[in-house]
């Protein structure tokens, strides 16, 4: 208890320092956490961005579909199935696809596109679709017209309400021949999707490649994409070896390895970042122990055990350091919520190129607890590690030389 | 007479692998419980050193030295701080205080340290101001004090831990004349009404006056070593004790 008092009048005999020390744990901890809360911000709005491109968080096929992707790999849509997979949690939404391959024409021009079917108001729940529309109106349920993408319309030289012909192969080698107005535009980022899509109503789809009621894909939205991958094995293990159940990470294996790419150069500029910290440390320590040394080598003269005096450095210490830490995350929290609500935005070239790719130039920072946890600890274990030296420093303390002026 | 120090052969070089200094040379001591004796030679006669060896702050490179029969030489480190706790008070030139607590702190902190009972530390600690004459400043933080009252305090934190002997090495040099002389006087009232055996290194004249014994060091050995009455003359400010 003495100790403890004794500690906490030292903390207060030098408040520079003591302040030092704590300014430099404060702002470490606040930089730390900004910085990773930035990285985790970015990262879950890249595949926020991904994701509602097209492929939602999960897909669902039958076996077999994601290496050959034909219609002959369809399984039937049936709301038993659907409710089986949405009843599970964190599945926020499931919309049911029909993918497949075709010529579409205009009056003079056959290009080769994918065509969707969906179901316009799930889809929409899941990839926010009709966000990517810039002319004309989104589908409805049945609706027998289509959405094209802007990059196609061009190509084909269509544009908003002119009539496109669709000339496929339907299941089983059956014809696929249909005319659908066009009622919307869509614009992509990508420029693959830009460049390639055509978007029908489910049933209509259907009809046109002769699957009543098939399906290649249901495309899964989640509640919380952190639970990605638990989700989906609960769901796999719910539908049995009929289906195959993948993650956006298992169908886009490359934006995987770019985030994992970024994410170790981040790992050398925060490895930069502590060791600043850590220097920051070390000075307010190797003041303190010059300051104090005479004191100490007294307080061992007079009979004080190396291991208490040890024990008072690092009361000492922890209580500085972890005063630090607590306000650094409490001063942490508004400023990463602020960034969170009005994100950093990017402007001019950059921009662009975000946009190109159709990502909002926006960095928003992730507000997830575990950050400021996760850095406040490790500046907590940095700056306790680094006072294991004033300790090693009191184990070879020599009262008499300690002493001497 | 109960024998608190029984030093033989003591020698302790410095530097012994470039140029050795031999700072104390083959001393022998003996002291009693109760002895006043004062250590006094030339400054770099080996005073500190002697001292030191004595307190179990060093370790001699030859000869024994018993303190209450047991050999200090043998302890092993820790064992040695935890001799040095029960058994010796310590006053030092100066700076003997931790400034961020208070004298009563200050006092407080060796008998915590022993793990003494909260009760026990308070009687004790009030006691000690009182035969100090500072009732009045237990609460007052080192940096308040005269030099002579830090002084005081630091004697009365040596007594705290009711140790076989209080060293004290040049306890006075930092002290004008006045409060040179009224540290003396109470320690040399606390070997008399207590029975403190205390041991001190002075360059001072008047403070060698107090003493009971003098050994001069020249060299780091013993010159002589005397027994002598302590001129106790009344001064300044005090009434002649009886
Ligand atoms: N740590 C040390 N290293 C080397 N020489 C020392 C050391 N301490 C003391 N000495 C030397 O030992 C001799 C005795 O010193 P000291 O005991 O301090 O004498 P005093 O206290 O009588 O002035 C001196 O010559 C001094 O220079
Ligand atoms: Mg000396």
């Amino acid at each position: 208890m003495w100790l403890l008092k004794l500690a906490w009048k030292n903390m207060w005999r030098n408040r520079n320092r003591t302040a030092i020390t704590i300014a430099a744990v404060f702002f470490s901890v606040i930089l730390s956490t900004l910085t990773n809360s930035l990285q985790d911000g970015i990262f879950e709005n890249l595949i926020k961005n991904v994701v509602s491109f097209y492929n939602g968080y999960i897909q669902i096929h039958k076996k077999g579909y994601w290496e050959e992707q034909i219609l002959d790999n369809t399984f039937e849509n049936s709301s038993k199935l659907s409710n089986l997979i949405s009843q599970h949690q964190n599945i926020t939404a499931v919309a049911p696809r029909i993918e497949s391959f075709a010529l579409v024409s205009s009056d003079t021009l056959t290009k080769g596109c994918l065509v969707i079917g969906i179901s316009p108001d799930l889809e929409n729940s899941i990839t926010q679709l009709e966000n990517k529309l810039i002319e004309g109106e989104y589908l409805s349920e049945n609706d027998p017209a289509s959405l094209l993408s802007e990059g196609l319309a061009n190509r084909l030289n269509l544009s908003l309400h002119d009539t496109l012909v669709i000339i496929g192969q339907g299941y089983h080698g059956a014809m696929a021949v249909g005319k659908y107005p066009i009622k919307g535009i869509l614009k992509f980022g990508s420029p693959d999707l830009n460049d390639q899509t055509l978007y029908l109503s489910l049933s209509v789809a259907q009809e046109l490649y002769s699957v009543q009621n098939m399906l290649t894909s249901y495309v899964i939205g989640l509640e919380n994409p952190d639970y990605l991958n638990p989700t989906a094995e609960k769901v796999k293990s719910s539908l049995g070896s009929d289906y195959e159940v993948m993650t956006w990470e298992e169908m886009m294996p490359e934006v995987v390895q770019h985030i994992r790419t970024d994410k170790a150069s981040l790992i050398i500029i925060q490895g930069v970042l502590y060791m600043l910290i850590g220097f920051g440390i070390i000075g307010t320590l190797l003041m303190m122990m010059v300051e104090r040394k005479y004191e100490m080598g007294m307080l061992v003269a007079i009979g004080m055990k190396k291991g208490k005096l040890m024990q008072l450095m690092l009361i000492e210490s922890v209580l500085t350091v972890f005063a630090g830490c607590v306000l650094g995350i409490l001063a942490s929290i508004p400023i990463v919520i602020y960034l969170n609500r009005f994100p950093i935005r990017f402007k001019g070239e950059l921009a662009k190129v975000y946009e190109e790719f159709g990502f909002e130039a926006i960095f928003p920072t992730s507000t997830n607890p575990e950050i400021f946890l996760r850095q406040g600890l490790l500046v907590l274990v940095l700056a306790l590690l680094l006072s294991l030296y004033p300790l090693l420093k009191i184990a070879r303390l020599n009262p008499v030389t300690a002493m001497k002026k | 007479m109960k024998t608190v120090i029984d030093a033989h052969n003591v020698s302790k070089t410095f530097n012994p692998d470039t140029i050795p200094i031999l700072a104390v040379n083959n001393v022998h001591l003996h002291l009693e419980r109760g002895e006043f004796t004062a250590l006094v030679g030339p400054s770099g006669s080996g005073k500190t050193t002697l001292l030191n060896l004595l307190g179990g702050l060093d370790k001699p490179d030859k000869g024994s030295i018993l303190i209450n029969g047991k050999d200090i030489t043998q302890l092993s480190p820790n064992a040695l701080i935890d001799f040095r706790l029960h058994h010796i008070g310590f006053v030092f030139q100066s700076f003997n205080l931790i400034p961020v607590l208070t004298a009563r702190e200050n006092v407080e902190l060796i008998m915590q340290l022993q793990h003494k009972k909260k009760e026990e530390i308070d009687e004790r600690v009030l006691n000690l101001f009182r035969e100090i004459g500072m009732e009045d400043k237990m609460d007052t933080r080192p940096a308040q004090l005269s030099g002579g009252q830090q002084q005081r305090v630091a004697v009365a934190r040596a007594l705290a831990s009711k140790p076989q002997f209080v060293l004290a090495d040049e306890p006075t040099a930092n002290l004008d004349s006045k409060s040179a002389t009224n540290l003396l006087d109470i320690m040399a009232k606390l070997n008399q009404e207590e029975n403190i055996t205390f041991i001190f290194s002075t360059h001072d004249a008047r403070v060698i006056e107090r003493a009971r014994r003098v050994i001069t060091l020249v060299d780091g050995q013993i010159h002589s070593d005397t027994a002598r009455v302590p001129t106790d003359l009344p001064h300044e400010g005090e009434k002649p004790r009886n």
